[in-house]
């Protein structure tokens, strides 16, 4: 690549008259794109196109949020006065188990994977589709028809047994729909598990010449963990919960004490699946951060192959500390202590990601664009609820704050403030590439600060109100201890300001299809392959298959841009600042 | 450069005729082999890279099997740590000539399945019908036996949720009058057949699906789709036969073998 190419690439948005070398030619069929390339539902419903995949994807699991999101608001309401009056107990009981199924099943492990994962990875490794486009489809429509188990089963009356469906209850006493969700659990898992096998084959055997291992995207080494987690983790899952749902039909003693059954193997099997899970929803995010980051720094991403690495660590770590999750119970001392230490440990990888974003950050030249302002939301909210994660791994403090709304603000703040976030900074980073026009970045910033301040104040008083002793999934609390409807209402307010910072993007996201601006093949100046082809792109991504010759931040260093009106060749930041020299 | 850009002009025609097939099982190729066009997909460069993705995607399937059936696997451990006793007194009831006449059975149609990946592999058409027909025999006696030895615990009410759980009392005197000591806990007796017929109920589905796709390939075979240059279809199929019979010949044991001694 030329050095003219490479200034081309390099230059900043908002560079006028800028001629760029990866837009279509005019010769190439111009206008096709493959979102007009067919119209019928047809088209749609049977596409093979992991890109149009995607897009099923983000409506499907847009709307399974809107519906968890629903819930969550009956949850808050409830708990703004200490009295059960809005819904009994027994309602609140499906209610917030209702709200886990959904968001966890339906919502945060597609999320990230299935949507952008799904839409980006051939496009940034330059390949032409997944491997295995048919397996694609089928794993989204194994989704829907696991979802439209689940959501049936709450049209009928619902589960009540939380979403982690402990056992006995869930499997001898509880009275509620606990069958039908659980195979709709079971379908949707195999969702997962086809995209996670789908990924690591796609990046093992897809990639365009020139794509070395450590050429690739930082989304894609993300990706890649995250697929190893779903292949090994989901089938102990499926299993798991067919074994409770065979014991609640045949009445067999398999995990009921009564029968001669063990619950705490139940545990054991669950958590095994679903520790890692919380690494299938967090990795993702992570790959969206180490992306945003370094285009609007316009830096390298500092330690690459680390944050690589730590991303397998994180997979490799996420499946040994499960037991944190059972220190209450009668899991032995001696395996509640290698938990503990083990669940330190995987708590440094994350730090080496935290401690290279901010690296990156380190004397770039930072625009604060509405993807960036989602990032570094998520670099503060994933850093508490990471160092609260550790002050739970520490077996006397969660023996104390065990089931209380502690915990409850540690994963909120975990995949809200962190996989949620990401995933509204990555929507917002690669909407123009996936639909070809601008949002209005206006509204984009209002809407990131208006999400930031809803969140905390939602879920920092959770903290409070846990370390105060208020249990998780009661539907009342003590009138006495005024302390405590203060801080419910605190949270009810924020969860308030949230909904409304969620429904804005909503608004304008769907206006943009329509009144966006045009946007160009490569809006943010980035260096990744998909910003190398047309927004959006053609239904085979590349016009000819690219050969890469380039690493995957190549950022110019500030000081060599020509940027025209910011910095001439006399005014250069002083290199001695750099070494201390 | 020049063969993807030939590849590109191709696109429209080969996506199509892919548009007018289904899959019948989760091996993304045996549809395209009827073609006349070789079964390369529009999005590989070439059939080596194809080949290469397909392995590693039947590979990695097996990795997801290895797990889901390590949970029940977990499950059998842990509950035979708990009532070793009860594990082995279940154990005697089964009828071990089906078990071992089954292993039998199961590594003949091993032998000839790696029969049929070979005559694929240097094209002899006729001999490779041949083999997976007989790989699809041995697949269905073995059923069939699993079937016969099924209906024998059904009819002594042995199976999980029985009304009541019993098992053949001929067995019971037998252990009792050899031990010289009462039956296990006929609950726990149970819950090693919960494990049983999970496990291998779970082994029968996938000798089904291995049988279906033995089919689909026989089909295929028959019409002369595989090659030495694309024969990817049968070698991943018997990937997965050898699989089954592998998850086989650690069930033996371990369902079969416990209470002989
Ligand atoms: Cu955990």
């Amino acid at each position: 690549m030329s050095a003219i190419d490479r200034t081309a690439r390099d230059m900043p948005p908002a560079t006028p008259g800028v001629k760029r070398i990866a837009e279509p030619r005019a010769d190439e069929r111009p206008g096709s794109n493959y979102l007009n390339n067919g119209y019928g539902w047809k088209s749609w419903l049977l596409t093979k196109d992991h890109k149009r995949i995607g897009i099923l994807y983000l409506i499907s699991i847009s709307l399974f949020f809107a519906l968890g999101g629903i819930y969550a608001g009956f949850i808050r309401l409830e708990l703004l006065t200490p009295q059960s009056d809005l819904l009994q107990p027994a309602t609140y009981n499906k209610v917030f188990t209702q709200h886990g199924i959904i968001m966890v099943f339906l919502f945060l492990v597609p999320s990230i994977p299935a949507t952008l994962g799904n839409f980006l990875i051939p496009l940034m490794i330059g390949a032409k589709d997944l491997a295995f486009p048919r397996i694609n489809l089928l794993s989204w429509y194994l989704l829907i028809i696991g979802a439209v188990f689940a959501l049936g089963a709450m049209m009928y009356g619902g589960v009540d047994t939380g979403w982690t469906f402990y056992t006995p209850f869930s499997s001898t006493y509880s009275n509620t729909y606990v069958t039908a969700t659980g195979i709709g659990i079971f379908v949707a898992g195999f969702s997962s598990i086809l995209t996670g096998l789908n990924f690591i084959v796609t990046i093992h055997t897809m990639r365009a010449p020139g794509m070395t291992w450590f050429r690739m995207p930082l989304f894609v080494w993300a990706h890649y963990a995250t697929s190893l987690i779903m292949i090994l983790g989901t089938p102990v899952l499926a299993i798991t919960i067919s074994l409770m749902a065979f014991e609640r039909v045949t009445r067999v003693g398999i995990f009921d004490p009564a029968l001669g059954g063990d619950p705490i193997l139940f545990q054991h099997l669950f958590w095994f699946y679903s520790h890692p899970a919380v690494y299938i929803m967090l990795l993702p995010g992570m790959g969206i951060i180490s992306e945003i980051i370094s285009t609007f720094s316009r830096k390298n991403i500092f330690g690459y192959k680390f944050v690589a690495f730590s991303s397998i660590a994180i997979a490799v770590f996420g499946f040994l500390v499960w037991g944190h999750h059972m220190f209450t119970t009668g899991q032995s001392v001696y395996a509640g202590l290698v938990f503990s230490f083990i669940s330190y440990a995987v708590a440094v990888p994350s730090a080496i990601k935290v401690f290279n974003w901010s690296a990156t950050l380190f004397r770039g030249s930072i625009s604060y664009d509405t993807p960036m302002l989602y990032a570094l939301g998520f670099l503060g909210l994933f850093t508490l609820g990471g160092m609260t994660g550790v002050f739970l791994a520490a077996i006397g403090l969660d023996v104390h704050v065990h089931d209380t709304y502690f915990v409850v603000a540690h994963f909120h703040y975990i995949m809200v403030g962190g996989t949620l976030l990401a995933y509204l900074g990555g929507l917002h980073y690669w909407w123009p590439k996936m639909f070809g026009r601008m949002y209005p970045e206006g509204w984009g910033r209002f809407s990131a600060l208006v999400v930031f301040v809803g969140f905390n104040l939602t879920f920092f008083p959770q903290f409070l109100l846990g370390y105060l002793g208020m249990p998780r999934r009661y539907a009342a609390y003590p009138v006495d201890i005024p302390a405590f409807q203060v801080l419910h209402i605190l949270s009810t307010a924020g969860a308030t300001i949230l909904g409304a910072g969620l429904v804005i993007p909503l608004i304008y996201l769907i206006w943009s299809l329509i009144g966006g601006p045009k946007a160009a093949g490569d809006p943010w100046m980035a260096t990744g392959l998909e910003w190398r082809t047309a927004s959006p792109p053609p239904t085979e991504n590349f016009h000819e298959t690219p050969v890469v010759t380039w690493n995957a931040y190549e950022y110019a260093p500030q000081e060599d841009m020509e940027v025209i009106g910011k910095t001439s060749p006399d005014d250069k930041p002083d290199r001695s600042s750099y070494s201390g020299a | 450069m020049a063969t993807r850009v030939e590849d590109s002009t191709l696109i429209p025609a080969v996506h199509d005729t892919h548009a007018n097939h289904r899959v019948a099982h989760h091996d993304p190729h045996t549809e395209d082999a009827s073609g006349h066009h070789p079964a390369l997909q529009h999005h590989f460069d070439n059939l080596e890279q194809q080949r290469d993705a397909t392995t590693l995607g039947m590979w990695t399937f097996l990795v997801t099997e290895i797990m889901f059936f390590g949970g029940l696997f977990m499950a059998y451990t842990v509950y035979r740590v708990f009532n070793p006793e009860a594990f082995e007194a279940a154990s005697r009831v089964l009828e071990i000539k089906y078990g071992a006449i089954n292993t039998a059975v199961l590594i003949a149609s091993s032998l000839t399945m790696a029969m049929a990946v070979y005559f694929s592999q240097i094209g002899n058409r006729k001999l490779l019908v041949a083999f997976l027909g007989l790989t699809m025999i041995l697949g269905t006696a073995f059923l069939g036996i699993k079937a016969i030895e099924y209906s024998h615990k059904f009819a002594h009410n042995t199976y999980p949720g029985a009304v009541p759980f019993e098992v053949d009392h001929h067995v019971v005197e037998e252990y009792e009058r050899e031990k010289g000591r009462p039956f296990p806990d006929i609950n726990r007796v149970q819950m090693f057949y919960v494990i049983y017929y999970g496990m291998t109920g779970i082994h029968a589905l996938h000798m089904v699906i291995g049988i279906i796709a033995l089919g689909f390939l026989t089909f295929y075979g028959y019409r002369g789709a595989y090659s030495p240059e694309y024969n990817s279809p049968v070698e991943l199929t018997g990937l997965y036969w050898h699989f089954v019979d592998i998850v086989w010949i650690f069930l033996f044991p371990l369902l079969y073998l416990i209470g002989r001694h």
